[in-house]
């Protein structure tokens, strides 16, 4: 593992090089805005990986809360196979198909739906006991930098094109604000609170605050907003250039929030093996003799 | 265009943003492990 993360590390870099040849080389400059378009390459990726790490940290808040007792943990596991069954299924139906904005692809939804049951069962396998947790705190913090990323390169983006900016009132905008501050104040909690119940208390603030990533992300369709419509997925057409490029783009941030997130995750174990030590040493020291449920290893180092 | 000034402000703040965050990844990343080195010492 110690040898994988500098090879990852330099493919990442290969990757995010490429991507940047090609946002600012191969792809063409936008007939509308000239040149400027270019901060998509880095704005709608930034975006994109952001909701995916606030759905991590979604699922991983759902998965830690669920497990306290075996029984929800039974009827949380139906349910997201519910969910992802009549949810597929729906999609189909000429009554929901009609029901879904111009340009929205059945397939595309039935899509994302089947994400949930996926990304549940596949999180709950690879991240046993505590170290939900962990990911939960690993992918709000790195999805915040993400989203810190969109809220300023959007504005960066607004002024030249739209004169402004910001778009006070705006939902796509202000949604996503309040979306970056629901994760801060998750963070917040997590860092300044020391009551036993905040892991608790934390995971049923993700829950909610994921609430936001679908009113982010659909806002453009449903509602009257200066944010541009979507060119993928929406009904729109794009350079065939341009669409490899923002892929591209989005696979290279992928990578490089996958190492990121990996530091992250292992500096957590670390962090939380010392605080662990400082307990059993606080014990110690007051008289109790009681074992470490957690020995010092060098597992996270 | 003028407007290249700011493409080049979006990418430049994408990447000052991202290198403070592992700036600060390394610097806790560091006390974590003198902390954990005082604490194998210690015992």
């Amino acid at each position: 593992m110690k040898r994988l993360f500098p090879i990852l590390s330099i493919i990442t870099a290969v990757f995010l090089a490429y991507a940047l040849f090609r946002a600012l080389v191969v792809a063409p400059a936008d007939a509308l805005q000239g040149e400027v378009y270019r901060i998509i390459y880095y704005h709608v990726p930034s975006a994109w990986t952001a909701f995916l790490l606030f759905f991590i940290n979604f699922i991983a808040s759902i998965q830690y809360l669920v497990r306290a007792k075996a029984s929800t943990q039974n009827v949380a596991r139906w349910v997201v196979i519910a969910i992802g069954v009549i949810g597929v299924g729906a999609t189909f139906l000429p009554q929901v198909q009609q029901m879904l904005p111009t340009g929205m692809r059945p397939s595309a939804v039935a899509t994302t739906v089947l994400m949930i049951p996926a990304f549940y069962f596949l999180i709950g396998w690879l991240f046993p006991g505590e170290r939900l947790d962990v990911l939960a705190v690993t992918s709000a913090e790195v999805g915040v930098v993400f989203c810190t990323i969109v809220l300023v390169t959007g504005p960066i983006w607004a002024r030249p094109v739209w004169g402004i900016w910001w778009a006070p009132g705006d939902i796509r905008l202000t949604s996503t604000l309040v979306l970056w501050l629901i994760y801060v104040s998750y963070l917040v909690l997590r860092r300044f609170s020391s009551s036993a119940q905040t892991q608790m208390l934390a995971a049923a603030l993700a829950v909610f605050g994921a609430l936001d990533v679908p009113l982010v992300y659909f806002s453009i369709w449903f509602f009257r907003t200066q944010h541009p419509q979507p060119v993928i997925g929406g009904g729109g057409s794009m350079d065939p250039r341009m669409l490899q490029t923002l892929l591209i783009s989005w696979l290279a941030f992928l990578c490089f929030a996958f190492l990121i997130c990996w530091s992250r995750f292992r500096l957590e174990l670390l962090q939380r093996e010392v605080e662990q030590a400082h307990a059993m040493e606080s014990l110690v020291g007051a008289g109790v003799t009681a074992k470490p449920s957690m020995p010092l290893t060098r597992s996270s180092r | 265009m003028n407007a290249i000034k700011f493409l080049f402000a979006a990418y430049i703040a994408t990447w000052l943003i991202h290198g403070f965050y592992i700036g600060t990844l390394m610097r806790r990343f560091s006390r974590a492990r003198r902390q954990f080195s005082e604490l194998e010492k210690g015992k």
